[in-house]
């Protein structure tokens, strides 16, 4: 690999500057054209310091994470990759981040996946081999041993960042914090909430955290995002396990009624009032925006709640990847 | 499972040198073992005889149960009610296992972070797998 790009490692230095960090998520291309994912990298590029592209959320298939993130790289965005352990094997696990790493991705959220029961193909054979702890062991000593799992040598290591999600608002609430710093026991660099609605839980939790020391251990960015319509908010508060939409939420996206432009602009009123209530809380290195497929929103998320990337975007039109474009915009 | 080796008593560290050096021995001893400890484990803790107990790490709750067959904690998914996301009428094995875990005097113990499942020993005994460390034939079965 030549000189590495500036982009290249912008998330470590966006966490290492100790200014708030921005990461936002960008869903992976759902059908064969790269202008699509071009065109979504272009709404967020200048708002963040490193875009997540997720692995079959909620088990619907998309294509892969990591040519959806090898694209933003070619945008001159650092992309962080989730791999989730419900698709591969740790074979499949291992050869997929060094794989994602030789097209010039570090950072890798480390996660146990959707079970495909939530999916549209339920009935696909579940792998699970390893958990996601497990894999953020496998990461780091894929990065930092220069090993892979069986012990045989990788030359040269990869260059990995792993991370780890957490979340706060699913049962057993003591344990959550705990988990966090067992993650972290493992090699988590870097900490991703899943999204916050209810406050008071996330400050009870970051609470406990800050008492077990894990804050200073590791960077945390609250997962935060806007709600589109009530319907939205009821899906995630009834069909999505583990997430907690207290009802006055609901009740206020009802109040402002069905005309579309009344209701965005309530879910994005909503969503920097909390950010403004988690910019209060101490111990937190960022924010994490998940705009499920409204990544316009993030632009107005973040002037109007004053959120701005920790680094300095890149020049435009440079690309991160140290692989030259086949496919040019 | 190497700490598990160290820390055996002298009588039982030696019943496992001799299966050792005996693996053919040792693989028909465990494969006869193996029934009565699934029988006693399935009936007392819902075991999955996956040859690598951590029982006593997760609050005796077998985690095996766990449709994501997670051994270092709860997924995200967990139900407000504590149940299963994947099976609704099933309790989380790590909500219980959390809880159970309050009233070990070793309850730090589900901190620790475990290492990969070996897929092999499925269906072994994990007691004597404690003792020997696995024991495997040329074609790697227990």
């Amino acid at each position: 690999m030549s000189a590495p790009h500036p982009a290249y490692g912008r998330f470590e230095q966006a966490l290492r500057s100790g200014r708030p960090v921005v990461t936002c998520e960008v869903r992976s291309a759902d059908g064969a054209d790269p202008a699509a994912v071009r065109k979504r990298a272009r709404l967020v590029r200048d708002w963040v310091d490193a875009v997540n592209v997720p692995d079959n959320t909620g088990g619907v298939v998309h294509a892969s994470p990591w040519a959806s993130c090898a694209i933003l790289a070619q945008e001159g965005i650092d992309p962080i990759v989730h791999m989730t352990c419900r698709d591969r094997n740790r074979m499949a696990l291992q050869s997929d981040l060094l794989g994602a790493n030789l097209l010039g991705i570090r950072n890798v959220l480390c996660l146990t996946g959707d079970h495909m029961i939530h999916g549209d193909q339920p009935e696909t054979k579940p792998v699970y081999d390893v958990d996601s702890i497990q894999l953020v062991a496998i990461a780091t000593k894929l990065a930092r041993e220069g090993k892979y799992l069986s012990g045989r040598e990788v030359k040269p290591p990869p260059n990995l960042f792993p991370g780890a999600a957490a979340n706060p608002f699913a049962p057993p609430y003591e344990y959550r914090p705990l988990r966090v710093g067992k993650k972290v026991d493992a090699g988590a660099r870097f900490i991703q909430t899943q999204i916050v609605y209810n406050v008071d839980r996330f400050e009870e939790f970051m609470a406990r955290v800050r008492d077990l020391g894990i804050d200073r251990r590791v960077p945390i960015l609250a997962g935060v995002a806007p709600i589109r319509s009530v319907k939205a908010a009821q899906f995630m508060r009834d069909q999505v396990p583990g997430m907690e939409v207290p009802d006055p939420l609901i009740r206020r996206m009802a109040a402002a009624g069905d005309a579309k432009a009344r209701r965005e602009e309530e879910g994005i009123r909503i969503c920097v009032e909390i950010i403004e209530r988690l910019k209060k809380i101490p111990g937190l290195a960022g924010f994490h925006l998940m705009p499920i497929e409204w990544e316009s929103a993030v632009a107005e998320i973040c002037r109007q709640s004053g959120l701005r990337p920790a680094t300095s975007p890149p020049a435009a039109g440079s690309s991160a990847s140290p692989v030259s474009p086949l496919l040019n915009p | 499972m190497t700490t598990a080796l160290e820390n055996l008593p002298p009588a039982i560290a030696w019943f496992g040198r001799l299966l050792r050096r005996y693996p053919r021995a040792g693989r028909q001893l465990n494969r006869a073992a193996a029934p009565f400890e699934n029988l006693t484990k399935v009936l007392m803790f819902g075991c999955n005889m996956c040859g690598q107990c951590i029982l006593h790490e997760t609050g005796m709750t077998c985690p095996m149960n766990c449709p994501k067959t997670l051994r270092d904690g709860p997924c995200g998914g967990v139900r407000m009610n504590g149940h299963c996301e994947v099976k609704p009428e099933m309790m989380c094995v790590w909500v219980k296992a959390e809880r159970r875990s309050r009233w070990l005097p070793w309850r730090e113990e589900i901190l620790r972070v475990q290492e990969p499942l070996d897929w092999r020993l499925k269906g072994s005994s994990a007691i004597l797998n404690m003792f020997s460390g696995p024991l495997l034939d040329e074609r790697g079965r227990p």
